[in-house]
């Protein structure tokens, strides 16, 4: 058979990525909400219509940013130039799009913990070197190394930071509120043209400067005031 | 305004350092619909003399500051974002050299229902140069949907990325994302150079640090005096008084 048609040999799907977006890979996501528990705790998500639209605005936002940063930071891998000297400046994009301290901080922590588990699961000389350029690297470039030496693309890469924007987000909401979790996975199933929308939207190539970099306020407010709260089931 | 047919338009003020010191408004290029006039000796508004913009039309104003001078840039009134011909465009570039100072603070933009805008604002700041630039986005006038809008803010300090923000108005299940602005009709925000060692939080504002040596204050509210005080409060609590 030729494997080209043959989906054994030549699978449609990258398991690499499916890896990269499943949960239970080590790498700390089931701690951070995304900005929705304190929307649960402000009122402003409480059933799963709320819910849904949180996530819509997530994803179209900061899950926009974070599959371009992530889509870049893959490529950048892949290189040609060698992407050591490049990382810190892909870093500070990631960096002038994240107004939020809550966020730049939660974002480098995730970051961190993913460029650790991917460094022992694909060994890698690139993943060596994002850790020497930048130790902490904010989550969108850690992804997008960690995609590139698991074998995947920029396109998938963007692909698992899109579903990563939302899925955990997802999540914390049944944790949180109870819902009926196959509910949440249909708002998630709902969100799937708007996952692919978002990652084939991510190219790779071209300047970083012009990368998207949507704002979501209200998400800024809700993690500085997360911040501060007292009581938190979730890091971020 | 049926019959008004597109804008093209550039307009543009430099600053020179006064022989003596101080500040010297050397340029001043009005174009209609955009003409500046010179209000104090280092203060310029904007004053609308035609409606809109309109869609179609392609506006841009170039602000040059001076390295160590001072410039204040206000406007009269609210801008209001009127449907036409296509998708209306507003570009600001600024420049703000060593040790020069500017204070842009121009009255809010109002997207007008059918509207079709872009607003691009593309600054870039010496090191040490001292930066207020306040925008403030009404979705819509009172009771209407907000037309269609895209901003984008990029500001860089020395050439290295300091904040780069879009806002997109009107998806209205975008718009009402708790995520996103909620129940809020305006949205704005006040980048400062000035640093700030904390975040401050209060209802419908937050005072964010940036990564880079600035501060970027951020609000929502029901409507534009709501949003004006809560910018000035985060404002204050950068600068004190």
């Amino acid at each position: 058979m030729d494997p080209a048609v043959n989906p054994a040999v030549n699978p449609a799907v990258n398991p690499a990525l499916l890896l990269l977006a499943d949960s239970r890979l080590p790498a700390g996501g089931h701690a951070h909400s995304g900005g929705v528990e304190q929307a649960v705790t402000s009122g402003a998500v409480h059933d799963v219509p709320s819910l849904a639209g949180f996530l819509r605005g997530r994803l179209h936002t900061a899950g926009t940013v974070a599959a371009a940063l992530t889509a870049a930071a893959c490529a950048c891998a892949a290189g040609p130039p060698p992407p050591e000297p490049a990382w810190g400046l892909l870093d500070a994009e990631v960096d002038a799009r994240t107004a939020a301290p809550a966020q730049r901080e939660a974002s480098r922590t995730q970051g961190r913990l993913l460029l650790r588990v991917a460094r022992r699961v694909w060994p890698s000389p690139v993943l060596e070197g994002l850790a020497r350029a930048v130790p902490n690297p904010h989550h969108p470039i850690a992804l997008g190394a960690a995609a590139h030496a698991a074998g995947a693309t920029p396109e998938e890469a963007a692909m698992a930071a899109a579903y990563h924007a939302v899925g955990g987000a997802a999540t914390a909401a049944v944790r949180l509120l109870g819902l009926d979790p196959v509910a949440v996975h249909g708002l998630l199933a709902g969100l799937a043209p708007d996952l692919a929308a978002v990652a084939g939207a991510a190219r790779s190539g071209g300047d970083w400067e012009s990368l998207p970099a949507h704002s979501s306020p209200a998400l800024d407010l809700l993690a500085e005031q997360h911040a501060r709260a007292d009581v938190r089931l979730f890091i971020s | 305004m049926p019959g008004r047919r597109a804008m093209r338009a550039g307009a543009a003020v430099a600053t020179a350092p006064a022989p003596g010191g101080g500040t010297l408004v050397h340029r001043l290029a009005s174009a209609p619909p955009l003409t500046l006039r010179q209000t104090g000796p280092s203060t310029v508004h904007l004053v609308s003399t035609a409606a809109g913009p309109l869609g179609g039309d392609r506006l841009s104003l170039d602000i040059d500051v001076a390295p160590h001078t001072t410039l204040e840039l206000g406007s009269v009134a609210a801008g209001l974002v009127l449907p036409g011909h296509g998708t209306s465009e507003f570009l600001v570039t600024a420049r703000v050299g060593a040790g020069a100072r500017l204070r842009f603070a121009p009255e809010p933009t109002v997207l007008a229902a059918g509207c079709e805008h872009r607003l691009l604002v593309r600054l870039a700041l010496a090191a040490d140069a001292e930066v207020l630039w306040r925008e403030e986005i009404v979705l819509g006038r009172h009771g209407e949907r907000a037309g269609r809008c895209h901003a984008r803010f990029d500001a860089t300090r020395d050439g290295r990325p300091l904040l780069r923000q879009e806002f997109t108005v009107g998806d209205p299940a975008l718009d009402s994302s708790p995520a996103v602005y909620g129940a809020a009709r305006c949205v704005g925000t006040t980048f400062l150079t000035t640093p700030v060692k904390e975040p401050v939080v209060a209802e419908g504002v937050a005072v964010l640090p940036l990564a880079g040596p600035g501060t970027l204050v951020s609000a929502l509210a029901a409507d534009a005096v709501e949003l004006r005080s809560r910018l000035e409060w985060g404002e204050r609590a950068v600068r004190p008084a």
